[in-house]
């Protein structure tokens, strides 16, 4: 019963907090919002016997990278988001930017649909298969990233470092060479 | 309630009676300490020989008036000071800090001295100690004031520069030990090299333990990498418009900090409880003695060397410190793989 209880005032704490992130107007708030819903999502990792992931959730998310978003924050001293003030032909403006959010957010409410009537038949719960060691141990961790999922890992990698140089050539303005 | 339930809250407890007391302690210290490096006497008049002076800064803060700036924001000028402690707190919640014991045999069983015995608890010391940065930024932040927030922003660059070194120093001895749980790190740096040299980490790994010391004494914020509250510059930095009880609590956390530093450090590279004479079950007292030493050299370290530049303290942690921790690990790495193989 308390397992229960802690596990959904840990849902509970990362629904509302995500759902505040994006509800409320300040960044700063949105930023820590984001924070307190990263650690209640660790809860969750130690509730599924998982303690190595819960706490590299929060070195390297809440610890590192919020850590920048924060100060990025701080620097604009951006107190407040207005969308009264914003330019009205900003690209983000055009109508046709609504109508493709729309359609994703439609797409992800019939998946979560999808998922949620897939959830009844799940065989076991994870802790009781055979595998379920290599949630919990370090060791067996890393043996299975560095052997079974070296692709998917090496792919990630290349991934960010695309995202980087991405975020590099959009950011840089024409004429700056 | 069950025997052994109350046991272990019991000594959660006592490790939170003794942090709080750790800080206390340590600022009486410091003035102590501060006094006769500078030939003086320090605090005297409270007490004898001034040992009740902690108490009355105590409760001189408690009764100040609590003042908040106009333009600060309300909840996150509350809420940073109390990140900050809880942080400090949290953090020592898996260093364990003496062997199984039986508390002089009054226990039928023993049990083991620290809060909890996490197979993580290495990391989760890293993890906690890194939130701690968030408690200094947003006091700097919803402070609303040109002082503070510089010193918000030194203290989250400097804290971030530092963490990496600090993050690859310990990777070393997790190498070493082949294990993330302090428990079992310390209890690996058992025994001694023929019989005299104790088989503790700071002789294998003598860089690792300078780098350790180094990025510590730049996390917790102190002299000579006191940036966020430099007094000629920018007031009293981050804290510049606290006042009363949560003005206190960020010295509080520092001075906790300053504890689980030198305790991890004890654990990692000091071989924890484990020393000669004492009989380990005593080994908290070993425990106890080596933090005291550390902590004495912290203090020792404030009032001898003088402040750095900014940009040297930001040149120093990425162009030496993160360097030299990084070939501290390779070098590591490829001594443990040799002798394995």
């Amino acid at each position: 019963m308390p397992e229960t209880l802690v596990f959904y005032t840990f849902s509970a704490v990362a629904i509302g907090a995500s759902a505040l992130v994006i509800g409320q107007r300040n960044p700063m708030y949105s930023v820590l919002l984001l924070i307190a819903s990263f650690g209640a999502l660790s809860g969750l990792y130690i509730q599924l016997d998982a303690p190595f992931v819960a706490v590299a959730q929060i070195i390297i998310y809440a610890g590192a990278i919020m850590v920048l978003f924060l100060f990025v924050v701080m620097l604009l001293n951006a107190p407040r988001e207005d969308a009264a003030e914003w330019d009205r032909s900003h690209p983000l403006r055009h109508p046709n930017v609504g109508r493709f959010g729309a359609l994703l957010a439609t797409l992800l409410v019939v998946q979560l649909a999808w998922a949620l009537a897939k959830v009844s038949e799940l065989e076991s719960p994870v802790a009781s298969r055979a595998d379920a060691a290599t949630v919990g141990s370090v060791l067996e961790m890393g043996r299975v990233l560095f052997t079974r999922h070296t692709f998917a890992f090496e792919a990630t990698s290349v991934l960010i470092l695309v995202a980087m140089v991405g975020a590099v050539v959009l950011a840089r303005r024409e004429g700056d060479r | 309630m069950d025997l052994r339930l109350a046991i272990q809250l019991g000594i959660i407890g006592l490790t939170f009676f003794m942090l709080i007391n750790a800080s206390a302690l340590l600022v009486l210290a410091e003035r102590k300490i501060m006094g006769f490096m500078q030939q003086r006497f320090g605090p005297y008049l409270v007490g004898p020989h001034g040992v009740l002076q902690p108490l009355a800064d105590i409760l001189k803060l408690l009764f100040k008036e609590e003042l908040r700036p106009k333009g600060a924001d309300k909840w996150l000028f509350t809420l940073a000071p109390i990140l900050s402690v809880t942080a400090a707190f949290a953090a020592f919640a898996t260093v364990p800090w003496g062997a199984e014991t039986t508390f002089f045999g009054l226990l039928d069983q023993p049990v083991k001295l620290g809060v909890a015995d996490v197979n993580v608890g290495l990391l989760v010391v890293f993890a906690v100690t890194s939130m701690g940065v968030y408690g200094i930024v947003l006091a700097g932040w919803a402070s609303n004031s040109k002082y503070s927030l510089f010193g918000g922003l030194r203290a989250s660059a400097q804290m971030i520069s530092y963490e990496l070194s600090y993050a690859t120093a310990l990777a070393a001895v997790i190498m070493l030990a082949g294990s993330l749980s302090l428990r079992e790190v310390v209890d690996s740096q058992a025994g001694a090299w023929f019989g005299l040299l104790p088989r503790w980490y700071i002789f294998l790994q003598p860089l690792g333990f300078i780098i350790y010391v180094i990025a510590g004494v730049a996390e917790t914020n102190r002299a000579p990498f006191d940036f966020p509250e430099a007094e000629q510059e920018l007031v009293a930095g981050y804290n510049t418009e606290y006042s009363s009880v949560r003005f206190a609590l960020f010295p509080q956390s520092e001075y906790i900090n300053m504890a689980t530093m030198s305790a991890v450090a004890t654990d990692l590279y000091l071989g924890g409880w484990h020393g000669p004479f004492l009989p380990v079950e005593y080994g908290w007292i070993w425990f106890l003695v080596k933090v005291g030493i550390i902590l004495f050299g912290y203090i020792w370290m404030r009032w001898t060397v003088p402040r750095y530049r900014y940009d040297q303290l930001m040149q120093f942690g990425w162009k030496w410190l993160f360097p030299a921790s990084v070939i501290n690990l390779i070098v590591t790495a490829a001594v443990v793989l040799y002798l394995n193989a």
